[in-house]
């Protein structure tokens, strides 16, 4: 049993609800100690008002001996001191002694606490076997002391007096009381606790709703919330505790801000003082009592309330387990205090809250380290980094204030800072005395001198650095770093501050920022001046120049340093050279010509357009292009091969990869996609299952980018050894001057040897500086071609016409050849295609570019062989261009001759001409060989003429008389005069052939005929075969007679005589006027020999018969083709002619007339038959047989031998060839056809009136 | 309300970045650079454990004595950055959402130009309005 006489000295930890104990004090202390022990054990489950969650606690008790004092007075509202339970304590047994004093010590007791109005009491009875037995003779065990009690004091609450039987005796009775006292007893605590609490939280409510009356005291509100919390404190509920700390700090900030937003409170007044201590947060004690009392008095200044309020809650976290919360929230209250000590306009001395924040960080992260281990301390570094780099923020700004960064040291007014600054710290606080590393020391230290607070500032930096590379938070990690950098540039270190904004600016230009990169770039120009690395320095100082975010003064001030530099007398032994994109850009380079491709030694001007990115002009001595050489083992080729390579007419254009930070991406667009189409067909029918695209380059598109690759070296510090390649050849230019912007420059680009040239490398040298471009990409060239000679043949105008002078165009290229004075193309003549000479021959010569260069007339000597042509001096690679007229004459047709060899010993191919698929005209082609001055070898080339006309003849008859006519159809696009028609038989001189043609000249349109007579005279005998000759002039239209030229046309006429005459009759039937439709009528044909027979003729096919009489077969055919007639009977027969002048034979045949009107005769065919004997050797012919099974049974019937006087004297009876039956198989009589002219039809198309039948015809009238 | 609005690339480079004028635009660049760690982290702590159902904001990225950053990130790892003066208490987190999602909206339509470059600095004048929006709104 403790008595607690003094005031309860407030530790809360060893704090526990006080519970009084009255009556039997000697009792009571026997049982303590297996009370406060047992007490505990069990935990309760506490159920709360206001919905809050139940919770299990363990209770504790702080058993106190009962007095008056310790009954709150009203009004008091400290819950601490608050007795939740008071228990009387009596053992008595004896109702005697009950009635005589326990009674009325209990009544007393009672009394008291009524007039406090507490409810809160239960009273133990203790009974022994001892005391038991001792009264056993003289008490009822029905009316036992605790049914008197009970009566007396719990007269409805029978649970507020308990028995506790044999409680210092081990037995299954005592354990089971034991238990159900302390059932009872924590039951009772935890009503009283919730009545308790629930009245005090009601009364904190109605305090708290009072805050907008003017009276109302913030501080007094704390006092009264935070005995709350400390009551829950008490009870472990630290959970709950803090939330009582929470909803103060809440409700102060939203006073701070309502300051802020014009709502004063008057409490806040006291806040508002200028503050005077930055002692820091303060963690090592669980209360600190005096930050509690200053509050209590309202003489805390806004940094005690808030240290205070942050120490309690910093208290119940690392109870709670949560550490890292500490170091959250003391990261967000440092830096809200910093903002409402600013918005509350509370005068505070420079880096006073500096100091606060500093020490304050070290605080929080000392108490940290000392609640948890090592290991755990580093996986959790991401909680504390914050603080560590908040607290380097402060102390460096802290030296800068105190003149503790600077190579001189601080000053006498730095001193007397920092001497205002410690004074605000106090004196330590008794926790941290005796440590060697508190936060006070540390800062004491670091602000007594230079090299202490380098120290200690390296060493915070350093920690900040690691931790947030630890943690993978590399952008904070250099921005400490940075800052750390500064640092140095300030002690004047350059050397290592270098390094770290060399990391930074590393970053920067890697994720493309492009201020940051800026910023960064000069500190490093700064570093790299000082430590006198000047290529370094020029070259950032290249890129500061170029860089848009400066201004311009700026940029022009790098810019002259690098000039200064140039201009310097060049002691160096070798000049400074710089990566060129930072100066200028080649942004484009264009080839004049265009191709990028000439012939050796032409002239090639290449333009580069360079983008300088200085801000002032700059004056370069020298600019220089490299060049890589390589022989095109291709040899001399013409020009088709030396197409270009490069797209778009010669000009490349070049990507910029922005030299300042731009975004990275920009350049990363990746190379384009090559995309193709596939076709998937089925393998067994090759039918088209599915189509697609397909990419081919995915290997390149879809390689993944290093996200970590520089993509712009230039842009890093370190700039590539962008050395000159020395050797080859060259371009240069000298004294340029660049202005901002684009500039032109051009070259004249070597082009002596054939071969590719490639621009590898660009060079600009500004005094003792050279700036190169290390590689030009995308690669560049021009080629330098060599070129053969070539001579070209063709027509001037399309089609050329055979027959009529023509003109054809040379070209010559002269290639690499120059053309001599002297020099003459040989010609080798043909009589086909002679040249024509001609007086007024001009060669012109152009240059490549297709200029005229000159004229010259040209000479022609021909020989019979040969025709030479000399040609005027031409320069290489130059144009020669003439036109010879030539002719080629029409093969007129059937003169055959040998080849003939030509003068160089070719073999003469005889022009053929056949038909061109193109055109209806027929082509001839024809070679030329020429021979050239610059080859050993003749120059084959071949021209193609076509023939404007084409060329019929027919042979027409009437009776004996012959006529001739000549169709000529003009077959070109051109229009004709046709002059002097003639027609010539060669070899019979005898015969006459008389024109009917009586224009001189005719018009020939184009696709138009004329038609062309002539009758055959002849004297004694007409020959059997005319040899003739076509033969006129022809001339395009519109022409003067000159022009005309001749056109012959051969052809031979066969068997023209005429042979038979035919004449036929119809006889109307007997009795009968006229014919008439469906009556037979007569048909005489009478077929009549014209002439003796000719010798061809007799050996040919006539045959001797028996009497010596010479006679040939003839086949007759009435055919009636119209179906006017009907015949009758046989339609066809066969005659026997006697080979003699005037033998006639007559055929009756009965044909009808089906039609009436005037009828055409039907038609006659005479046809030579051929027996089989004499047709042996010619093949028979299938389709001239005539199969006819009425005639094969007449033949039957006919005897071998033939009766012609039997068959003559039938008529209508007719018989084809030979009888033998055995040998028709084998060789089979034949009809031919008599060539045209050799029988005359006399009527051929007569016609005969047919009257219509009397009596049933039907006449068809039409009126109109 | 807001003192600096960025929009950096997947790539981490700044897309568009703008701070209010009187201020020391070469700070917001190293702030919202730094901040590029915090989002870093943010994202793939989210990532692990939610996978697709990722919510695009992320809260305050980390206060400083005079600023409060916010993030936000879109599905194709685009970043928004607002900085907000520490001063500036009125401004309630709902607001920022709702910021940001303005921001995304108008950066969407961005996207959807036709003339736009995906990967080049938004140059969008309607962007810009509604950034100006956000800025100038409370001075």
């Amino acid at each position: 049993m403790e008595s607690q006489e003094e005031k309860p000295v407030i530790y809360t930890m060893e704090n526990k609800p006080i519970v009084t104990c009255a009556g039997d004090q000697g009792l009571f202390t026997s049982l303590y100690t297996s009370l406060a022990q047992q007490l505990p054990r069990e935990p309760m489950e506490w159920r709360r008002t206001y919905g809050r969650a139940p919770k299990m606690i363990h209770l504790e008790a702080n058993f106190v001996q009962f007095k008056e004092e310790l009954l709150p007075k009203e009004g008091n509202k400290a819950l601490l001191t608050f007795p939740f339970l008071h228990i009387y304590w009596t053992d008595c047994c004896d109702t005697e002694t009950y009635k005589s004093s326990v009674k009325e010590d209990m009544m007393r007791w009672q009394n008291t606490l009524r007039s406090h109005s507490s409810a809160d009491w239960v009273i133990i009875v203790v009974e022994t076997n001892d005391t038991k037995k001792k009264n056993k003779t003289n008490i009822l065990p029905r009316s036992s002391i605790v049914d008197k009690i009970r009566s007396d004091f719990c007269n409805k609450q029978n649970d507020r007096c308990v028995v506790l039987s044999d409680p210092l005796k081990d037995s299954s009775r005592s354990l089971e009381s034991w238990n159900s006292l302390l059932l009872k007893l924590r039951t009772l605590l935890l009503m009283s606790f919730t009545k308790n609490l629930g009245r005090f939280e009601d009364d904190m409510r109605t305090l708290r709703e009072k805050r907008t009356q003017p009276g109302w005291s913030f501080c007094e509100y704390f006092m009264v919330q935070e005995e709350l919390a400390f009551v829950f404190e008490m009870l472990q509920q630290f959970e709950d505790a803090l939330v009582q700390y929470d909803e103060l700090d809440a409700l102060f900030t939203q006073y701070v801000l309502n300051f802020g937003a014009g709502d004063t409170a008057n409490w806040l007044g006291s806040f508002c003082a200028p503050v005077h201590n930055w002692s820091g947060l303060l963690l090592r004690r669980p209360i600190d009592m005096e930050k509690r009392d200053s509050i209590q008095h309202g003489e805390a200044s806004l940094l005690d309330l808030r240290s205070y309020l942050f120490s309690r809650q910093c208290t119940l976290l690392i109870f709670l387990q949560r550490p890292w919360e500490v170091t959250q929230r003391a990261l967000e209250l440092l830096h809200n205090c910093v903002q409402e000590l600013r918005l509350l306009e509370v005068s505070v001395i420079d880096g006073a809250l500096d100091c606060w924040v500093f020490l304050s960080c070290l605080e929080v992260l000392h108490r940290i380290e000392g609640c948890c281990d090592q290991a755990q301390l580093a996986a959790n570094c991401s909680h504390t980094v914050g603080l560590w780099a908040y607290a380097t923020d402060k102390l460096k700004s802290l030296g800068e204030l105190c003149g503790l960064v600077s190579k001189t040291g601080p000053i006498s007014e730095d001193l007397n800072r920092t001497v205002d600054l410690l004074a605000g710290l106090g004196d330590e606080r008794p926790e941290t005395v005796s440590s060697l590393q508190s936060p006070y020391k540390k800062l004491k230290e670091a602000l007594s001198s230079v090299e202490a607070f380098e120290r200690h500032y390296l060493e915070l930096s350093h920690a900040a650095m690691e931790m947030y590379r630890a943690i993978g938070r590399l952008r904070s990690g250099r921005l400490v770093g940075k800052s750390l950098a500064e640092f140095y540039m300030r002690k004047g270190d350059p050397e290592r501050a270098e390094t770290f904004l060399q990391e930074a600016l590393k970053s920067y230009v890697s994720e493309g920022w492009s201020l940051p990169v800026t910023h960064t770039r000069r500190q490093i120009a700064e570093c790299q001046k000082l430590l006198g690395r000047t290529e370094d320095y020029l070259q950032t100082s290249a890129l500061l120049a170029g860089d848009v975010n400066l201004s311009t003064e700026e940029r022009k001030h790098f810019c002259q340093e690098i000039l200064s530099f140039a201009g310097r007398s060049g002691n160096h032994s070798h000049k400074v050279t710089l990566s060129m994109n930072v100066f200028a850009q080649l942004t484009r380079l264009q080839f004049h010509p265009s191709t990028a491709s000439v012939h050796s030694g032409a002239v090639l001007q290449v333009e580069l357009t360079l983008r300088c990115l200085m801000p002032v002009s700059v004056c370069i001595q020298e600019l220089a292009a490299s060049i890589y050489f390589d022989i095109d083992h291709g040899g001399t080729h013409g020009r088709s091969k030396g197409t270009l390579r490069q797209t778009n007419q010669g000009t490349v254009e070049f990507e910029q990869g922005n030299s300042s930070a731009g975004p990275p991406s920009s350049t990363a667009a990746g190379p384009t996609l090559e995309m193709d189409e596939i076709q998937d067909r089925s393998p067994s029918d090759n039918s088209l299952n599915s189509v697609g695209v397909v990419c081919k380059n995915t290997h390149l598109v879809m390689r993944r980018r290093e996200n970590d690759s520089p993509l712009d070296t230039p842009n890093c510090v370190s700039p590539l050894t962008a050395a000159m390649k020395e050797g080859g050849q060259m371009l240069k230019v000298q004294n340029v001057t660049l202005e901002p912007g684009n500039n032109s420059i051009t070259f004249t680009a070597p082009s002596g040897q054939p071969g590719n040239y490639t621009l590898r490398q660009l060079c600009a040298t500004v005094g003792e500086v050279q700036f190169v471009l290390s590689h030009i990409y995308p690669s560049v060239r021009y080629e330098v071609y060599s070129q053969e000679p070539q001579l070209t043949v063709e027509p001037l105008s399309e089609p050329l016409l055979a027959g009529m002078p023509q003109l054809v165009k040379f070209t010559l290229l002269t290639g690499h050849y120059t053309v001599k004075k002297g020099d003459a193309l040989q010609l080798s003549n043909t009589e086909t295609m002679p040249i024509l000479p001609s007086s007024s021959c001009t060669a012109r010569i152009s240059s490549p570019d297709a200029e005229l260069v000159g004229e010259s007339a040209l000479s022609i000597q021909s020989s019979d062989k040969v025709t030479s042509i000399s040609i005027p001096p031409t320069p290489p690679y130059h144009v020669l261009e003439f036109h010879l007229e030539v002719l080629c004459i029409i093969p007129s047709g059937s003169d055959r001759t040998t080849n003939e060899r030509l003068t160089n010993g070719e073999v003469r191919h005889r022009p053929r001409s056949y038909s061109h698929p193109d055109t209806p005209m027929t082509a001839i082609d024809q070679r030329m060989s020429i021979d050239c001055p610059w080859s050993i070898y003749s120059t084959l080339l071949a021209l193609t003429f076509y023939i404007p006309f084409k060329t019929k003849h027919s042979l027409l008859s009437a009776g004996n008389r012959k006529y001739i006519q000549v169709c000529v159809q003009n077959v070109s696009d051109k229009n004709f005069t046709l002059a002097e028609v003639k027609l010539t038989e060669k070899q019979h001189l005898s015969l006459e052939l008389q024109s009917f043609n009586t224009k001189t000249n005719q018009l020939l349109c184009s696709k138009h005929s004329l038609f062309c007579l002539w009758e055959v005279r002849w004297k004694d005998d007409l020959p059997s075969c005319l040899q003739c000759v076509f033969s006129a002039n022809f001339c395009p239209l519109n022409q003067d007679s000159s022009a005309f030229k001749p056109f012959h046309y051969q052809f031979q006429l066969e068997r023209v005589t005429t042979l038979y005459n035919v004449r036929a009759e119809i006889f109307p039937p007997a009795g009968e006027q006229h014919c008439r439709s469906g009556l037979v009528c007569g048909l005489e044909v009478c077929i009549t020999r014209l002439t003796e027979p000719s010798e061809g003729e007799i050996a040919e096919d006539s045959k001797t018969d028996t009497d010596g009489l010479k006679t040939t077969k003839l086949m007759y055919e009435v055919a009636d083709s119209s179906s006017n007639w009907a015949v009758c009977g046989k339609s066809s027969g066969m005659v026997l002619m006697p080979v003699k002048a005037n033998a006639t034979h007559k055929v009756q045949i009965e044909v009808m007339p089906l039609f009436a009107g005037h009828l055409p005769f039907p038609k006659i065919k005479v046809l030579k038959y051929l027996p089989h004997n004499a047709a042996a050797a010619i093949q028979p012919d299938p389709d001239s047989c005539v199969e006819n099974d009425s005639l094969s049974l007449l033949d039957k019937t006919l005897d071998d031998q033939g009766d012609t006087a039997s068959i003559r004297s039938r008529g209508s009876v007719h018989s084809v060839g030979s009888s033998d039956q055995q040998q028709r198989g084998v060789a089979m009589p034949r009809l031919e056809p008599f060539s045209l002219g050799q029988v005359f039809n006399n009527s051929h198309s007569q016609q005969v009136l047919v009257l219509p039948t009397a009596d049933d015809h039907i006449m068809e009238v039409n009126a109109t | 309300m807001a003192v600096c609005i960025a929009v950096i690339a997947k790539e981490n480079y700044p897309l568009y970045i703008r701070s209010v004028p009187s201020q020391n635009e070469l700070k917001f660049h190293y702030t919202v650079h730094t901040s590029l760690d915090v989002v870093e982290e943010k994202v793939s702590a989210v990532g692990k454990s939610l996978g697709d159902q990722r919510e695009l904001y992320l809260g305050l990225l980390y206060p400083t004595e005079d600023y409060k950053v916010y993030g936000y990130v879109t599905n194709s790892k685009v970043k928004f950055v607002i900085v907000v003066d520490s001063s500036n208490t009125s401004l309630r987190d709902n607001e920022i959402r709702s910021m940001f999602r303005k921001l995304h909206n108008s950066f969407t339509d961005v996207m959807c130009n036709p003339f736009y470059n995906p990967g080049d600095p938004i140059q969008s004048k309607a962007f810009n309005g509604i950034v100006s929006g956000m800025m100038v709104q409370t001075g």
